[in-house]
């Protein structure tokens, strides 16, 4: 018995970096610096706590974690917080399993802790999946001694439209304002007053704003923060809950979708280390009424002689629309597939373009983009997949240079992991853009408050410029860069000539990697799967006879069938509609007004002689289209997307699948009528083929080299116009979400103070942006962008750049006070 | 031949006995006080009601036939004292069999079983009975829902003064549980 223990320690030394400790009796190594309460969830000993998050930095602030330590055959005096105290060599603890002390102190301080908590579990959000709840069962007493009057405050209390503040039942664990201090960077939510009065609040004049909010909601272990959209709509023992995917931007969270009886009631972040970790974005978590919304289309609908839509069957409907586009396929069909899709349903409509209408015109792009767009994509993107550079090799590299991409707008994931990557690894995050944004103060190595004041990681540009910017990059910027630097470059570079092209040669010239980050969560599996004039599914040109022929081999087809010249891009299309080079359009997801000339697009699809809308919602393409064709949502389907990393992220149904058809089977059928085979009846056969079809030879696309452009100058009450979309915005699956939009960013038209002189624009007070096509009121804001430049919110409310103005980043528009 | 009159003489006994046979659909006899009859949602003294759609019921029942929806009271429109109320409540009497665990689960005593059992019809949707069905009857001194709290300033007035409140009306019979 005695000798038995000294044997195993000869036995097994320490590993290096390791300390020996003892738990509950149990000999385990740990690795130097671990929290106590980690090494105990290994060993599958769980200590009740409240404030402690693997993801957050220690606080010690609820004290339920306490247990018994002893160092050096020396008990501590008192039971200690495992949730801040670090593993020791010869360290023995004892947790509540096996100490009276500990498990005495855990019930002390459940009993301190539930002495101001009313108990109104049965009215309680988290009622039914609330870990104080858990742990008063589990390691609470079973009465209350405390007989006296409860502390009392008015709720609940709205910190945000989004968010409902409880304070009678917080426990003080500080998780959400250490959330929101950490990881968030935007620290609107702090501990108020002291001792018995300590509460959680908000200053008076800043709400709780924030695009992260909604995990506050998630972590709280109490129910003390609340979802306003989700208030008393159920109980967690109602809810069927999926795996699912988040179907907003490129980041490609997963997500926990919640459903009771048909109706998704909430969504989660749902925990993926390699991806979003435990978090999600607002708009994310919130923006899914989508699903449910009046504008909803569920059944097809054709346009009868009298121009009216009329509602009509599948068979018809169909028939209706291969007629049209057989008819028309002499004179030539376009495809414009939007940026929202599956991969499947993305592969669908590449390969309906190029076996059913014969043509290489299909394009997914729906905003601005350019030939040397494509370049790009063919030389550095496609095919690219995480082991090239996905979010790990993101957080390590020892710098970042965002191009014509504002990460918390466009991909908040992305965001939050350089956020993390300069808090913790003093990763200098550089930004090429025209102002301190809240994202650009945020991911600064001094990553304390944000500030208003300008933060050395901008490289400032005026709209236009950043080609040039970018040949001429800082010394420090492009020796951060070199030796392991990243590029991310968002989708808006295509807004600016010979952007890509500098991005290309900065990246040959640092040897960085280059990330390119859409928006849109189809994007980027529609590149790979090939909806794209100048690429076969997985990158192989169309140019290329071999690639052509190895495609025909695999779909069946005959030599020589597929199309051999390059199609035409999505302007290029809807300009060839609109003069009758292009008989009939096939139309996805894609709005006219993101795209660079929404007049033009809007002629093209209404001067077209057949058009074919494949929507969920009415639209301005429903408006106008022939034969409208219903499609699934993401919750009523299963399929797949490639976020920014190439990662593919499966889902599967989260609701009753039955009568709605994803645009895969819809194409497949459509294409059935007009005497072609897709065999993409579902997202499983057509994600088959295009993983057996694979990844085209890589023959070395070359660069694009387009030369930078001289920015416009403005002339006497003109500024250049820099512009973006934000998160939060009038976006089209954003509807029906008056909680989440109360959380957008409030519209400025910002210039710096030096314009505002100039212009006779004064902060605070309304300025007019105006082209020869419209005009953009707003109040104005004073920020650090360049001389004459004035910055819009690209789609808020009363910001419609696009479809207002007309004009884009870069662009010339006159302002008036 | 003996048999024959043996027989007889049951028959002819029995016609002095007690009948035991109820006049069912004639005469309505009140079945005993604490039979688990059909469901009731209580009210407090003034017509609010007592649900505050908590799902516990419906969390209890071991045949699933309850469904409840909560809701969010406002200052415009109040229905329960308190913040959340239950704005759909059904129970399914198909499913219902009568265990009275929901009774039990029930936070507000809000729920609670009447001794009134006749509960038959001959299709399915109409055995699916709503807030509506259920609902104790308005009793004098109550009011219509919803309207605000007139008992208190908040929902612990109502727990904490409700036995008192309850008693200074004895007409009113806040349970109203008994069919008479």
């Amino acid at each position: 018995m005695t000798i038995a223990p000294e044997e195993k320690k000869e036995a097994r030394p320490v590993p290096e970096g390791h300390v020996r400790l003892t738990i509950d009796g149990l000999e385990v190594d740990a690795p130097k610096g671990e929290l106590l309460i980690r090494t105990c969830e290994r060993l599958g000993i769980i200590v009740p706590r409240f404030c402690d998050h693997p993801l957050l930095d220690p606080a010690g602030a609820c004290r339920q974690c306490l247990v018994e330590v002893e160092m050096g055959g020396r008990p501590m005096p008192k039971p200690q917080a495992s949730c801040t105290m670090t593993v020791a060599d010869g360290m023995v603890v004892k947790t509540q399993h096996s100490s009276p002390v500990a498990a005495k102190a855990q019930e002390g301080v459940m009993e301190l802790l539930l002495i101001n908590h009313p108990l109104d579990c049965p009215i309680c959000d988290k009622g039914g999946e609330c870990p104080l709840q858990n742990q008063a069962m589990s390691t609470g007493r079973t009465d209350s001694r405390f007989v006296d009057t409860k502390r009392t405050f008015p709720k609940p209390l709205p910190i945000s439209t989004q968010v409902l503040l409880d304070r009678e039942r917080c426990v003080l664990c500080q998780r959400c304002t250490r959330f929101s201090e950490e990881i968030g960077g935007d620290p609107f939510i702090d501990l108020l007053e002291r001792g018995a009065h300590q509460q959680i609040g908000v200053a008076e004049d800043k709400p709780f704003q924030s695009y992260f909010s909604g995990n506050t909601i998630q972590i709280c272990p109490v129910g003390a923060l609340t979802s306003a959209a989700y208030r008393f709509r159920s109980r967690p023992f109602d809810l069927v809950s999926t795996d699912g995917v988040c179907e907003h931007c490129a980041s490609g969270c997963a997500q926990r979708v919640d459903t009771r009886r048909g109706t998704v009631l909430r969504r989660l972040a749902g925990n993926d280390p390699a991806v979003n970790e435990e978090w999600n974005c607002d708009k994310g978590r919130f923006a899914f009424r989508y699903l449910g919304s009046p504008e909803r289309i569920t059944r097809p609908m054709v346009r009868g002689a009298d121009g009216v839509l009329v509602e009509t069957s599948w068979t018809e409907a169909l028939t209706a629309a291969a007629e049209g586009l057989t008819a028309a396929r002499e004179g030539g069909i376009g495809v414009l597939a939007g940026g929202r899709l599956t991969v499947e349903d993305a592969y669908a409509y590449g390969k309906f373009a190029r076996v059913a209408a014969h043509t290489n015109d299909v394009d997914f792009r729906a905003r601005p983009h350019s030939a040397e767009e494509l370049e790009f994509l063919a030389a550095h993107v496609v095919g690219q997949g995480p082991e090239v550079l996905d979010y790990a090799r993101l957080e390590a590299a020892p710098a970042v240079l965002c191009v014509a991409f504002e990460p918390e707008e466009e991909s908040p994931i992305v965001f939050l992991r350089l956020r993390k990557a300069a808090r913790k690894h003093g990763q200098q995050v550089f930004h090429l853009g025209q102002w301190t944004t809240p994202a650009v103060a945020r991911t600064s190595r001094d990553t304390g408050a944000a500030s208003p004041a300008a933060k050395d990681n901008l490289v400032r540009s005026v709209p236009g410029a950043e080609a040039a910017v970018l040949a001429e990059l800082p010394e420090h910027v492009v020796a951060a860069l070199t030796g392991g630097g990243v590029i991310l470059v968002g989708e808006r570079a295509a807004e600016v000539p010979g952007l890509y092209s500098a991005v290309s040669a900065l990246a040959a010239r640092t040897g960085a990697v280059v990330g390119w980050v859409p928006r849109r969560a189809g994007e980027r599996g529609a590149l790979d799967a090939g909806a794209v004039p100048t690429l076969l599914p997985g990158g192989r040109p169309v140019t290329d006879a071999a690639a052509r022929a190895e495609i025909e081999a695999a779909w069946g087809l005959a030599a020589g069938t597929l199309p051999t010249a390059p199609g035409r891009d999505t302007d290029e299309i809807l300009a060839a509609a609109a003069i009758g080079e292009l008989a009939a359009l096939v139309v996805g997801g894609l709005d006219p007004h993101d795209l660079a000339d929404p007049a033009a697009a809007l002629a093209g699809l209404r001067e077209v002689g057949f058009l074919v809308s494949l929507e969920m919602h009415t639209s301005a393409v429903t408006e106008l289209a022939d034969v409208v064709l219903p499609v699934a949502p993401d919750a009523q389907r299963s399929g797949s997307y490639l976020n920014w990393e190439g990662r593919r992220r499966e889902f599967t149904p989260a609701l009753d699948a039955s009568g709605v058809l994803p645009d895969c089977r819809v194409l497949d059928t459509l294409a059935v009528e007009m005497d072609a085979d897709l065999f993409t009846q579902t997202p499983a056969a057509a994600a088959g083929e295009l993983g057996r079809l694979g990844l085209g030879a890589r023959t070395a696309a070359a660069a694009p080299s387009v030369p930078p452009v001289e920015p416009l100058r403005p002339a006497f009450g003109q500024a250049v116009l820099a512009t973006w979309r934000q998160l939060v915005d009038d976006a089209a699956l954003a509807v029906d979400e008056p909680a989440l939009a109360g959380t957008a960013r409030p519209a400025f038209a910002r210039v710096n103070a030096a314009t505002a002189e100039r212009l006779g624009l004064v902060e605070g007070q309304p300025a007019t942006v105006r082209t020869d096509r419209g005009a953009v009121t707003l109040p104005v804001a004073l920020a650090d962008l360049p001389d004459g430049v004035v910055w819009l919110p690209g789609n808020s409310d009363g910001s419609r750049v696009r479809s207002v103005l007309g004009a884009g980043h870069g662009d010339l528009v006159g302002v008036t006070a | 031949m003996f048999e024959f009159f043996k027989g007889f003489g049951v028959t002819f006994s029995t016609m002095f006995k007690k009948v035991v046979t109820e006049e069912y659909p004639e005469n309505f006899p009140p079945a005993a006080p604490r039979y688990h009859g059909r469901h009731q949602l209580n009210r407090h003294p003034d017509g609010l009601e007592k649900c505050v759609g908590c799902e516990l019921c419906a969390w209890a029942c071991p045949a699933d036939a309850i469904y409840v929806e909560g809701g969010d009271n406002t200052e415009e429109a109040r229905y329960s004292p308190g913040e959340r109320f239950g704005a759909i409540y059904q129970i399914n009497y198909l499913r219902c069999i009568g265990c009275g665990l929901c009774i039990e689960a029930c936070p507000t005593r809000s729920l609670t079983m009447t001794n009134f059992y006749e509960m038959a019809d001959d299709n399915r949707q109409d055995l699916i009975y709503t807030k509506e069905q259920l609902l104790a009857p308005l009793l004098p001194g109550m009011e219509q829902p919803p309207h605000p709290m007139r008992l208190g300033n908040d929902e612990q007035d109502y727990y904490v003064q409700g036995p008192t409140l309850a008693r200074k009306n004895p007409e009113t019979d806040p349970v109203g549980e008994q069919v008479k």
